[in-house]
């Protein structure tokens, strides 16, 4: 009986699933991209993408042996390659959603997948073929007040629970930025231009934000967006090599366990963002997503 | 790995095959930079962190008063500066610039019947020791003077803005108003500074009235063009040309929006005669609409062919001569013709970026990357000139489309460039009527 009612209180669509915003806010950005702005998003590497990130988590599914397909987490996976990667070839963008969805499956410490599907991704290709990048130019300015509006309203909305990361690193970030300019006796026009970029606002909103990645505890959360920001600022600044935030956050993944060994903190759980739940519930935490 | 080459490889073949077929029209008339006034041109030659620049002076005056001073983010020794010929540039600007092509209605009477015509062929277009002392003073270090070709050059560090200006000015070199704040930065970001001025002797025995462009080459992860010193240069929006030479593909800016200018679009016929104008006002147009923040894409080819060809694409010796270190002197060399089909590929790929910018709108330098985009673009033009020949059945069908096609393409010329619609029209011929020379009815000879 309670098994009957869990599946269908899974089966129905729960608002407070913070992934139904998040999906329609990423979409809104795809479609913006695409007639707006025209910066080379490919309808077939799009498609592909869903298709492919859909499939390989269905597969996962299946053999793991989990109680239901979710479609919502590889939909949003999906939707941010489809923002943040380039590339001129079809099949990388199927291996990017493979790789993407894969890892969360394969990847895993204590129950948790430790890289982000998306950057994971994305990284593999950019290391591992000349035919994947991240155009991070091309949001341009203009359009950019909406879209950090859109943004923050869709922090406000969701994801207060966990905002935390992204706080921590987009402040740390901006100081460092800053302070930087300040160093070289930049004007701070300088430090604004670098933080007004649309591929920065969408790590920080749709990548790194990520409750499944980042530390369970929220002291570790505001840590970890605070170191995530200042290899950012080494990559960039030190190996000048484009895509700092997303090569930082791959390298700093690997801490998230560390930071979790240490600080004892409650996993996360999409239909339930602001309750507490226990580690120890295996019930409230089994699942890929 | 071998799997995902194996894959590029057979794409590659595909798409160049496929688009040799395609005729993207006669090449009548091209944009290049002599459009702009004081345009600057740079060649930028990257592979991996190795990179090889080429600076074209634009300057218009006395050389004696012709100075330059580009950071660079490495000491120069003398064997990586060299000067090139002006017209390695004038070559490239010429193969990349936007093209008009035209193409001319087929007898709408006849049978559509590809027209072999003759395309018209483009013209193808020291240091005493005195500056030494006066140097430590001010906390310089000349690190290297060099004397190569009709330029004296220096590569200097510093420990602080204030001095290094002051040397500089001490020794009669004159920096704009506010420069002191961005050589301070480039300093603190541990950059040399590359000093060139004219030594009055070399130029004069190497008998040039120009100033040739000055070429470095040098190793550094920064894949960048500093700007900010040009924006203390002039007053106003200034221009820059950027052509990237890379191996795998388009170049684009990390840190501004890269966008394709508006292209392969249907013009009236009088564009021909006035396409200088139509491009500066297209591209003025274009710049306002992305809120002069935006830097332009003109063209991205393989360098090995070109359809149509508004120039030849460059051999390998001016590829070499540019700096292109990777391509052999075995690869293939280059035949004029209409359209050049893909041979054998260079694998050279040429990027050119068209720039307008000020301190306002670009607050920080250019930085760039190579993607793995070998898709073709170029700013593509066209005019249609309607069938003018004998009509032998009726027009009118024919005519009405025409009438509708031109003014379509009132619309777009007023749409890209700002003109006033009124004033196109005004220029666009109303469409002559030929009439019919319909066979002789049967009935005309029963009684004459």
């Amino acid at each position: 009986m309670n098994t009957v009612t869990s599946a269908r209180e899974q089966s129905r669509i729960n608002l407070r699933d913070p992934r139904y915003y998040q999906i329609a806010v990423l979409s809104t950005l795809v479609t913006f991209g695409v007639v707006g702005l025209n910066f080379g998003i490919s309808a077939a590497n799009a498609v592909t993408i869903v298709t492919m990130a859909l499939a390989t988590q269905y597969a996962g599914t299946r053999l793991c042996g989990l109680p239901a397909f979710d479609p919502l987490s590889p939909l949003i996976t999906a939707l941010s390659l489809t923002l943040l990667l380039r590339t001129d070839l079809l099949v990388l963008a199927a291996l990017a959603a493979v790789i993407a969805i894969g890892s969360k499956f394969v990847i895993r410490v204590r129950g948790k997948h430790v890289f982000n599907p998306a950057n994971i991704a994305i990284v593999t290709l950019i290391l591992a073929t000349d035919h994947a990048w991240i155009s991070s130019g091309q949001w341009g300015n203009a359009a950019l007040g909406a879209f950090a509006l859109s943004c923050l309203g869709f922090l406000v909305l969701t994801r207060a629970k966990r905002a935390e990361t992204t706080l921590a690193f987009l402040g740390a970030y901006s100081l460092l930025l800053v302070g930087r300019a300040l160093w070289l006796g930049d004007p701070l026009t300088i430090p604004l231009h670098q933080l007004s970029n649309g591929a920065l606002l969408i790590f920080a909103f749709f990548m790194i934000s990520d409750p499944k990645t980042t530390p369970d505890h929220r002291i570790g959360r505001i840590f970890y967006g605070a170191f995530v920001a200042a290899a950012t600022m080494f990559v960039q600044f030190i190996l000048y090599e484009p895509g700092a935030p997303v090569l930082a956050l791959i390298a700093c993944s690997p801490v998230v366990p560390v930071i979790d060994a240490l600080l004892c903190g409650s996993k996360y759980n999409w239909s339930l963002p602001s309750a507490v739940i226990s580690t120890d519930n295996p019930k409230l935490v089994k699942g890929v997503s | 790995m071998r799997f995902l080459v194996l894959i590029v490889v057979a794409a590659v073949t595909v798409t160049i095959s496929q688009t040799a077929e395609a005729f993207c029209g006669f090449y009548v008339a091209k944009a290049d930079t002599a459009l702009f006034n004081r345009a600057s041109q740079v060649v930028m030659v990257r592979d991996g962190d190795r990179t090889v620049l080429t600076m074209a002076n634009d300057f218009e005056g006395d050389v004696k008063d012709f100075a330059i001073v580009i950071p660079v983010p490495t000491f120069i020794e003398r064997e990586q500066i060299n000067v090139a010929e002006q017209g390695l540039i004038d070559h490239l600007d010429a193969y990349t610039a936007p093209r008009l092509v035209e193409y001319f209605d087929p007898d709408p009477c006849a049978m559509y019947e590809r027209r072999e015509l003759m395309s018209q062929l483009p013209a193808a277009s020291k240091v005493n020791a005195d500056a030494i002392g006066r140097a430590n003073a001010a906390g310089v270090t000349i690190e290297a003077s060099y004397t190569v070709g009709e330029y004296d050059i220096l590569i200097l560090s510093g420990k602080e803005s204030a001095g290094l200006i002051r040397w500089l000015n001490d020794s009669g070199y004159r920096l704009p108003q506010g420069a002191e704040k961005i050589v301070g930065s480039y300093i603190r970001q541990d950059m040399r500074f590359f000093v060139a001025k004219v030594n009055l002797d070399e130029q004069k025995k190497a008998g040039f009235s120009y100033l040739r462009p000055l070429q470095v080459a040098f190793e550094s992860k920064k894949f960048m063009l500093p700007i900010r010193l040009g924006t203390l240069n002039a007053d106003g929006m200034q221009e820059l040309y950027v052509y990237a030479l890379t191996r795998s593909g388009r170049v684009e800016t990390t840190n501004y929006r890269t966008v394709r200018l508006p292209s392969n679009t249907e013009v009236p016929e009088f564009v021909q005669a006035e396409f200088g104008d139509f491009y500066r006002s297209m591209f003025a147009r274009q710049v306002e609409k992305e809120n002069r923040r935006a830097v332009f894409l003109e063209y991205a080819w393989d360098m090995a062919w070109c359809d149509p060809c508004a120039a030849d694409p460059l051999s390998t010796d001016e590829l070499r001569r540019l700096g292109v270190f990777w391509v052999g002197p075995n690869a293939v060399g280059e035949k004029p013709a209409r359209s050049i089909a893909p041979q054998q590929p260079q694998n050279v790929f040429v990027t050119r970026l068209h720039v307008r910018y000020d301190a306002e709108h670009f607050p920080e330098d250019l930085m760039f990357q190579e993607t793995g985009d070998r898709q073709n673009f170029q700013g593509r033009y066209v005019v249609r000139h309607p069938w003018k020949g004998k009509a032998s059945c009726d027009l009118s069908d024919y005519q009405a489309e025409l009438a509708k096609r031109r003014e379509r393409e009132a619309q777009q010329l007023a749409h890209l460039t700002g003109w006033d619609i009124d004033d196109i029209r005004a220029k666009i011929p109303t469409v002559a009527y030929n009439p019919p020379e319909l066979p002789e009815p049967w009935w005309k000879r029963i009684w004459n």
